[in-house]
């Protein structure tokens, strides 16, 4: 007899790969799942009134001010002029901070008295909380929208900056040397290879830029003058109206995510030669 | 084969016409003290091919910078078809240890972008077929559409040949080409390398570290000392073209192979 007589037959498995029950369900299913999970928990506390209403309202009465916001925006009502201003804020800072941002990245990571001189200026101001620039933004500009723009455009600069500067340091030795070698300006260099060599690292700095232009725009705001849902969810907090605060937040929270997804789309469509060219989007 | 008669000492410039000239080039940088280039002298005939083979930092990556026209020298001449180099030309065709093709280009738009570079846009696209006979020369027929990160390594290398080949250059600096391929893919390469070069008649320099690549494919290796770099002998390599991978179990090849290895040892740097 030899060691193997039972070659015929299929060994017994007794060790296979197991795959775990996250790995199984949809990411829709999962989403929804933990949605659900979560507005229980909240029905839960809401429930046993550990916590006072005025503090935390209950889900259904959030869902019905939620509906009632919905249709003053979709009416035309006093909301939707003040998302609208909202906006307008927003799409100028951000306007404002990337072509600021981008200008200055490449003043950094194309030039040496940009590396040497105007770097450190950068990371020092970088460095400050800039919401606490807001009083001097309200006493420059008024309380008209112009401080809320400032304010928005002054956040969002700063991550365009450093992700263009950081992309124009992608292009490697190589493909340095081959633009060299094929005589080209630095015009070229930069349009034609370092730029869209630097585009993921831009996009990073974008999509973390559109999110800082709305935290601006609404800080603004708060501080004073606004007209905009900012102002809006200051009046409903004042009034103690938390189910209104809370549906005001989740129309902002939209107007962030489409910003944001635009970037996401735009980013698709001319970095689709890059791996990474889908995070932050949901699905592939 | 089609490809003229060539004896071995074509690289020697006995015979054939000379095409690149490297008189007394030196090379020191000032700022650091560094003498990184001592005195080399070179002739490329037309059609040889030349190896240059030493140790890291003796200055080869420095000697080819200044033959490419991006380093000038501190002391000498460079020579390319009877005119001074002074600042890359199109008649130098260079390539690199990575292809460094860009993926938003099609493997044809990243191989006409030298004539995109120095002619525009509309010179670019009239090598549209150019660039096609140049893909079907290295065996990437019909890969004209396909984007970069669809390729292998060597597909890739070979593109950078087509890239290379464009501009019609005289000569050809070659940097470690295949260095980042596997062994199998290399070798390969290499005797792919060969037919292109003798189909082309083309002038070839190759910078490498692998003594049996430089002697299968060379007319000429150089062996360089380490800094200040210049060349301490030039080994003849008298084997029949076309070269086989066959003839790397040749005895004379291991001749070669030992001579250039003894020449590296006795510099004590290996």
């Amino acid at each position: 007899m030899t060691a193997i007589d039972n070659t015929d037959q299929r060994p017994e498995t007794i060790w296979s790969e197991h795959v775990s029950f996250m790995d199984r369900i949809p990411r829709t299913i999962a989403m929804a799942g933990l949605l659900v999970g979560f507005v229980a928990l909240w029905q839960l506390i809401y429930t046993i009134g550990v916590v006072s209403p005025i503090i935390l309202p209950g889900p259904w009465e959030t869902g019905a001010d939620i509906v009632f916001v919905g249709k003053n925006l979709l009416s035309g009502g006093y909301m939707l002029t003040a998302l609208w201003i909202t906006i307008k804020e927003v799409i100028f800072g951000f306007a404002i901070a990337i072509t600021i941002g981008f200008l200055l990245g490449v003043l950094v990571g194309e030039t040496t008295f940009g590396e040497r001189a105007v770097l450190p200026y950068l990371v020092a101001i970088d460095t400050m909380p800039k919401v606490a620039f807001a009083p001097l933004f309200l006493a420059w500009l008024g309380f008209g929208i112009a401080s809320k723009v400032a304010l928005a455009a002054f956040i969002a600069t700063f991550p365009i900056v450093v992700g263009t500067a950081a992309g124009l340091y992608v292009a490697d030795e190589n493909a340095r040397m081959l633009f060299k070698t094929m005589g080209a300006s630095r015009f070229q260099t930069l349009f034609k290879m370092k730029l869209p060599l630097g585009l993921p690292q831009i996009f990073t700095g974008l999509k973390i830029a559109a999110v800082g232009v709305m935290a601006g725009a609404i800080t603004g705001e708060f501080l004073g003058g606004g007209k905009g849902f900012g102002e809006l969810i200051r009046v409903a907090s004042s009034q103690l109206n938390t189910p209104r605060v809370f549906s005001l937040i989740i129309f902002l929270s939209l107007l962030g995510l489409t910003l944001f997804w635009s970037v996401v789309w735009l980013e698709k469509k001319l970095v689709f030669w890059h791996k990474s060219s889908v995070s932050g989007g949901i699905g592939t | 084969m089609n490809a003229p008669q060539r004896s071995a000492f074509d690289g020697a410039g006995l015979a054939g016409r000379p095409v690149y000239e490297l008189r007394g080039v030196a090379k020191s940088y000032a700022r650091r003290s560094i003498h990184a280039l001592d005195r080399v002298d070179l002739t490329l005939t037309e059609g040889s091919f030349s190896s240059v083979i030493g140790p890291s930092g003796c200055g080869k990556s420095t000697l080819l910078k200044i033959m490419a026209g991006v380093l000038p020298p501190t002391e000498g001449s460079v020579y390319l078809e009877g005119t001074p180099v002074t600042g890359t030309r199109r008649d130098i065709g260079m390539m690199f240890q990575q292809a460094t093709l860009f993926p938003w280009r099609t493997t044809l738009e990243n191989i006409v972008l030298p004539i995109e570079i120095r002619d525009g846009k509309k010179a670019a696209r009239a090598m549209h077929d150019e660039a096609r006979a140049l893909l079907d020369l290295v065996g990437l027929k019909g890969f004209d559409a396909v984007r970069p990160n669809e390729l292998s390594g060597g597909m890739a290398q070979r593109a950078a040949i087509c890239r290379m080949l464009i501009t019609k250059p005289a000569v050809l600096l070659l940097d470690e080409p295949f260095s980042a391929l596997d062994e199998l893919s290399r070798d390969f390469m290499n005797m792919e390398l060969q037919r292109i070069c003798m189909e082309r008649n083309a002038t070839a320099f190759l910078v490498t570290h692998s003594i049996p690549e430089a002697v299968i494919l060379s007319d000429t290796v150089y062996v360089m000392s380490p800094r200040p770099g210049s060349f301490v002998e030039a080994i003849k390599i008298d084997l029949p073209r076309p070269r086989t991978l066959d003839m790397m179990t040749d005895p004379k090849f291991g001749e070669y192979v030992r001579r250039i290895r003894a020449r590296l040892d006795k510099g004590a740097f290996l």
